[in-house]
């Protein structure tokens, strides 16, 4: 094959792509990079202000009107555990770098969701790419991340946030249209306008279906945290990684219990928040 | 409402709607007179609705009736443009709907044309207020407003107390009593109803009916009404479209429809309608031979005589019903001297025109003097004879008046 044909050099033209956009653009991702640097870094100092035992309450508390007392009761003795051990630093940045990147992708995730669930074409354009960033394996984000934003916590929140968006997106195209056809005709034949169903029938309808999507993205965004931590991405991700890399088996696993705990804290939270309005209309 | 003035509401003008990507190509084909199946199979476009015309007066109950696949739901969204035509025009008070822009139709929707369906499609995650005033929220009026008039319009359709309660609390019956009070709630003078009565079971459906009736009476509004229940078309419906396969195959009122079928296929259709439902005492009814009260007895007598009848009716000078006289009495009258009005049987049975023949049977049958058939002012309009009740019954048209004229009230005049 490789005589009949001659070998077109694809990594050849990315790799000349990547540094065109970098000599290009290079003060606009220095300006992402500064901004999303920021971010993650003064949410760590804010979080820290705090003291530990404080910060697991307010947690708790937090858990507690977003969903039930039960999860709440876990939020608080996960957090103390996690601090009993030790990683309580590391577990602010993972967070912080966790909620960075998920308040990101949903930022964009939501809006292309919808624009996707109104036009067909749009549909169209994102669902291949969707998928393309779903079976991409993610180490090949950090790669050009790291040119364009050099190494430490960015590039992390940037492959997160590629990595985390697909369900949000996905997600809430299918909730929009699964809005039964004809409650839809119900609000066009009272004569709304494109918005106001949107807003008033369509987005409070998919809610649930938006939340699952959000409760998976942050799951991915999750397990993309050891990744991120081969780029120089601070946190617990960090410490697994290096638990590996020096085979202190005993650290890896209280370090990926660390990690499970605040999965399955963010994971119950999200989940209850989603159904939650759903249940008072069911009773 | 035929007796309503007559002012076309809707006019709807060749309109047509294809489904398909070949659109053009198909109306071609349908200009040229090629059936719906040869349209499919020459261009994969398939005729929804197929070059309908109609007229809906203001005030009337139009019933757009056939079964599934007929085109009726289509017919309907066109209206209010749910589907745009593909070929026609759509007059609304005048003006065509088809024209319009975003902004115009959606001032049409919010104004005009109320609509009711099939599953009710109320929004579940509004309570039944917030789903009742919806129509008012989106045009930005303001929060009392809309909460006094979603208030009363619940109130008019019977659920007033629920305004807190979420849909799936309430049965199918009061859901879409909702979906009435939604349409309601805005003043439309049109009401489009895509099958609304179809999903309730029969006697929920029936009561619906009546007071979809006597709301209609009340408010007086257009309602177009969908339906695929012939009974239900009969007993709601002023006039009636038949349609078959996107046409429409006869228009007409209910009498029109049943006595004198447009072809096979309504006439099928029809063949199985039990007409005692159907037909009133007003299609029944006959000439009524009367005398005024100050003739006397003596002329009444000899009226009887003239027209060898045992029995005849007295009215006073207005024409309103008095009572009725036998022979027999009024030749007692004569020989003692007494006036017409001492010898009145005035215990006589009375229906209304709009009485249906069900109810008539035990009254028929067990009145000595031909029922009365009287106007709400106790004129007489005619009477009923036992013969034509069995004939009408048996379906012979010799029995079932369809024209007004021909019915009334003989005033005899005995001129010597």
């Amino acid at each position: 094959m490789n005589n009949l044909l001659p070998r077109l050099p694809f990594a050849d033209w990315i790799d000349d792509g990547v540094d065109w956009l970098v000599d290009t653009f290079g003060t606009v991702f220095d300006g992402i990079s500064a901004f999303l640097k920021g971010t993650v870094e003064g949410a760590v100092t804010l979080m820290d202000l705090v003291p530990s035992i404080l910060l697991a309450v307010i947690f708790a508390v937090i858990a507690y009107f977003l969903s039930t007392r039960g999860i709440a009761l876990f939020t608080l003795i996960g957090l103390l555990f996690i601090d009993y051990l030790g990683y309580w630093y590391p577990m602010l940045q993972m967070l912080a770098l966790v909620l960075t990147s998920v308040a990101i992708a949903l930022l964009i995730g939501i809006p292309l969701g919808i624009w996707g669930s109104q036009q067909a074409t749009v549909k169209k354009i994102i669902n291949p790419i969707l998928d393309l960033m779903q079976t991409m394996p993610a180490f090949v984000y950090l790669l050009p991340a790291i040119f364009f934003f050099n190494i430490g916590v960015v590039p992390g929140v940037v492959a997160s946030v590629i990595f985390s968006m697909p369900p949000t997106i996905r997600l809430t195209m299918l909730g929009i249209e699964q809005v039964p056809k004809d409650l839809i005709e119900a609000t066009e034949a009272f004569g709304s306008k494109t918005s106001q169903r949107l807003l008033k029938v369509q987005i409070p309808l998919a809610k649930s279906t938006i939340m699952a999507g959000v409760n998976q993205s942050i799951m991915l965004s999750l397990s993309m945290v050891v990744i991120a931590s081969m780029v120089g991405a601070p946190g617990l991700g960090e410490e697994v990684y290096r638990s590996v890399t020096q085979l202190k088996t005993g650290k890896g696993f209280e370090t990926g219990l660390s990690i499970v705990i605040v999965a399955i804290i963010l994971d119950r939270i999200t989940q209850h928040a989603g159904n939650r309005k759903n249940k008072k209309v069911a009773k | 409402m035929s007796d309503q003035e007559m002012t076309k509401k809707i006019e709807v003008q060749g309109t047509t709607k294809i489904f398909g990507k070949n659109t053009k190509r198909a109306a071609q084909l349908l200009n040229e007179g090629k059936s719906k199946k040869e349209i499919l199979q020459a261009t994969g476009a398939t005729v929804g609705v197929k070059n309908a015309s109609f007229d809906v007066y203001d005030g009337e109950i139009f019933v757009i009736m056939g079964l599934s696949g007929s085109g009726k739901s289509t017919l309907v969204r066109m209206l209010n443009r749910l589907i745009d035509p593909t070929m026609g025009k759509i007059l609304i008070d005048g003006k065509d709907i088809v024209e319009m822009n975003k902004e115009q139709l959606r001032e049409v929707r919010r104004k005009k044309i109320g609509m009711v369906f099939q599953n009710f499609a109320l929004f579940p995650h509004k309570t039944i207020q917030e789903n009742t005033e919806y129509g008012l929220e989106i045009q930005g009026i303001a929060k009392e407003t809309r909460l006094e008039k979603a208030k009363e319009s619940l109130r008019l359709v019977g659920l007033a107390g629920y305004e807190e309660q979420y849909p799936n609390q309430l049965s199918g019956g009061m859901q879409q009593r909702v979906g009435l009070a939604r349409a309601l709630a805005n003043d439309p003078d049109v009401l489009l109803m895509d099958e609304a009565f179809s999903a309730l079971d029969p006697l929920i459906r029936k009561d619906m009916q009546d007071e979809l009736l006597q709301l209609h009476h009340d408010m007086g509004k257009t309602i177009i009404f969908i339906t695929h229940d012939l009974d239900e078309a009969l007993r709601i419906g002023d006039r009636i479209a038949l349609m078959k396969d996107g046409d429409i195959v006869q228009i007409g009122t209910p009498e029109e429809i049943l006595m004198s079928p447009s072809n096979e296929y309504v006439e099928r259709f029809v063949e199985d309608v039990d007409l005692s439902k159907v037909l009133t005492a007003w299609h029944i009814m006959k000439k009524a031979d009367t005398v005024q009260v100050d003739r006397g007895a003596r002329v009444a007598l000899r009226l009887m005589k003239k027209l060898s009848i045992s029995s005849i009716y007295v009215v006073d000078k207005g024409n309103r019903l008095l009572g009725a006289v036998t022979a027999q009495d009024a030749l007692t009258a004569t020989e003692e001297g007494k006036l017409l009005e001492d010898v009145l049987i005035r215990d006589i049975t009375k229906v209304s025109q709009d009485t249906v023949l069900t109810d008539l049977f035990d009254t028929v049958s067990t009145a000595s003097v031909p029922v009365a058939v009287v106007d709400e002012r106790e004129h007489l309009q005619g009477i009923i004879i036992r013969g034509a009740l069995i004939g009408a019954l048996a379906g012979n048209g010799q029995f079932i008046n369809n024209d007004p004229v021909a019915t009334g009230v003989n005033e005899v005049t005995d001129h010597e």
